[in-house]
């Protein structure tokens, strides 16, 4: 398109305006330049597939440092937590688009934003003091005494009931997250046609069947995008799991016992790494952390991205 | 030929009953999975207010804290740490976030907008440690210490991709004719947006910045090794900062029945400010749009 004609008091505005907004990219370079070369001295030495895959983390007396054990809590805690959030978070949003009267969906909608503002020092505070005491003494040790008795199979895989550890990580986690894939899925069923289901119900179909064959299918990418922000926020989730999980990253990992993530041990160490490897290996940590949640991120927009062409494919 | 129809119709009404079976499982399943969803949120909630009433009172804001093992004092260095290191956060985040949502909004056509939606949402989605990992490389190792302001930067990375996505999204909603009318008279296109379209989009932008506030207010793990905590009052950005999040976690993981006591009552101080910002931030908005 020919302008008319260019006010040169536009043409600063709009250089000024870019300038600033590539704060944005000069940002997200720094973070993985930055990452990289405060990490690069434990990186080299231990190459970064062997600082991968290294399962010797001794900062002390062997001085060497590998993140596997922590990529392993990362992986295990934050899916475990997705897993155990899907179907109450999907369930959330399926009542509060589509079955909830207004007044209800509103305070559901009210308790979602409510539930991603509690701070996370809150949630683990809640976890230190009230859940890990209580699910080590009502779940983990009665458990324990019965595998014990009965299945001796099962202690090791069931491990130390100390309350703080795996599980209690997991459950608070999994709470934590549902407000993001809720959200989504919620918006992605309101943009569902109307059309879609008052054809389904012409037809006869209960309510669960017009959910099923004629608003999930459509709202699938949006469900699945909220899926992996959830994931993402769970693998970046740092103090209330730092402060349930025990801190141990003894493998291998048991349901009970204690264990650690990337952003766990990052929060642990920092502070008291004194070595300069120390250090560095903590910001390799946080280097792979840091491509992980890229990863993860990325694919929530690919998928978001292909959902909003097939809905508008379909209006 | 009746015995035949109604052997059909018991038969429609067997298949018809099956889904209807499913129907009422599957409703009560979702009603299950709603209470699920929120349980660990509302005893959270009623935990925090129970514990931290009881812990509140007026010395709570009003006195810096207690060595450990002494009862009573207040954390008095902690709140006003948070109003502090977070609002100098914002002020550097402004700029940046604004900048990038007007672009976002009003220059659609712009070749990096595809590059810097994605990269926002892409930081809007990265841990919020890694952020204090940057403002700890950036500025605490030059600076050859721990400070308050670090501690900004941490939070002011954080919250640029925060308002550069809120802004985008307000300015949308400013209607076309709006722009239109002043480009109709002549305006440039700066006076466009900054005269009539930023002005129309206010209320919403402050619901931007207020919601970037309460995120970053309740964040921890940036500060660990950027503000770090401070047990006396400190008012200068260049020295460690106290901040809400931090020192609750400090006193959460402490040994002192007296800390675990005001861990609670900081934990509903801090909830009490994140309500209201983002009560503030729907009164804000709702007024308008």
């Amino acid at each position: 398109m020919k302008r008319l004609y260019t006010h040169s008091g536009d043409r600063i505005f709009a250089w000024a305006l870019l300038l600033l907004a590539l704060g944005v990219v000069v940002l997200a370079l720094l973070m993985a330049y930055e990452l990289y070369q405060g990490g690069s001295l434990a990186l080299k030495r231990f190459g970064l597939l062997g600082f991968a895959l290294g399962r010797e983390w001794d900062p002390v007396i062997q001085k060497s440092f590998g993140a596997w054990p922590y990529i392993l809590g990362t992986v295990i805690v934050s899916l475990s937590a997705l897993l155990l959030s899907f179907f109450p978070a999907l369930a959330a949003a399926i009542f509060a688009a589509e079955y909830a009267p207004r007044w209800l969906a509103q305070v559901i909608n009210f308790l979602l934003d409510l539930m991603a503002a509690v701070p996370s020092v809150v949630y683990g505070l809640w976890g230190i003091f009230v859940l890990a005491p209580w699910i080590r003494d009502q779940v983990q040790l009665p458990l324990y005494m019965w595998a014990a008795e009965h299945a001796p199979w099962l202690v090791p895989i069931l491990g130390v009931p100390t309350g703080y550890g795996l599980m209690t990580a997991v459950l608070i986690l999994a709470s934590m997250i549902v407000p993001y894939t809720a959200a989504l899925a919620r918006d992605a069923i309101a943009l569902v046609p109307k059309e879609h289901r008052e054809a389904a119900y012409a037809l006869g179909a209960t309510r669960w069947e017009v959910m099923r064959m004629a608003i999930l299918p459509l709202a699938r990418g949006g469900i699945i995008a909220g899926a992996f922000l959830a994931l993402a926020r769970a693998v970046g989730e740092t103090m209330a799991v730092t402060m349930v999980i025990g801190n141990s990253h003894k493998l291998p990992y048991t349901l009970f016992g204690g264990a650690a993530t990337m952003p766990s041990v990052i929060a642990n160490e920092f502070t008291e790494a004194v070595e300069d490897l120390h250090l560095s290996a903590l910001i390799a940590v946080g280097f792979l952390l840091f491509w992980v949640s890229m990863a993860v991120n990325f694919a929530a927009a690919y998928v978001l991205r292909r959902q909003e062409r097939l809905v508008k494919g379909v209006l | 030929m009746l015995p035949a129809g109604n052997l059909r119709s018991l038969e429609k009404n067997l298949a018809l009953r099956a889904r209807y079976r499913k129907e009422r499982f599957m409703m009560a399943l979702v009603g299950l999975g709603t209470g699920l969803a929120f349980l660990i949120l509302l005893l959270v909630l009623a935990y925090a207010l129970s514990q931290g009433a009881g812990a509140l009172n007026l010395d709570f804001f009003l006195k810096d804290m207690r060595p450990p093992g002494e009862t009573g004092g207040g954390l008095r260095q902690a709140i006003v740490g948070t109003l502090i290191v977070d609002g100098l956060g914002l002020l550097i985040a402004l700029p940046f976030g604004l900048a990038a949502g007007i672009l976002l909004a009003e220059y659609p056509d712009h070749p990096v907008n595809p590059y810097l939606r994605l990269l926002s949402d892409t930081l809007n989605g990265m841990p919020a440690i890694l952020f204090g990992l940057l403002a700890f490389i950036l500025i605490v190792k030059p600076m050859g210490g721990f400070s308050g302001l670090s501690g900004a930067f941490a939070l002011g990375f954080l919250m640029i991709p925060i308002l550069a996505r809120s802004t985008e999204g307000v300015l949308a909603l400013v209607p076309k004719e709006i722009r239109e009318a002043g480009l109709a008279l002549g305006l440039p296109r700066w006076r466009v947006i900054l005269s009539l379209v930023l002005p129309t989009a206010r209320a919403g932008l402050i619901t931007g910045v207020l919601l970037a506030f309460a995120r970053a207010a309740g964040e921890a793990a940036p500060l660990l090794f950027t503000a770090f905590g401070s047990p006396l009052l400190e008012l200068n950005p260049l020295k460690p900062m106290d901040t809400l999040p931090l020192r609750l976690f400090a006193f959460a993981i402490s040994p002192y029945e007296d800390w675990h006591r005001q861990a609670w009552a900081a934990g509903l101080v801090l909830f009490g400010l994140i309500t209201l910002t983002s009560l503030l931030a729907r009164w804000a908005s709702r007024r308008r749009f």
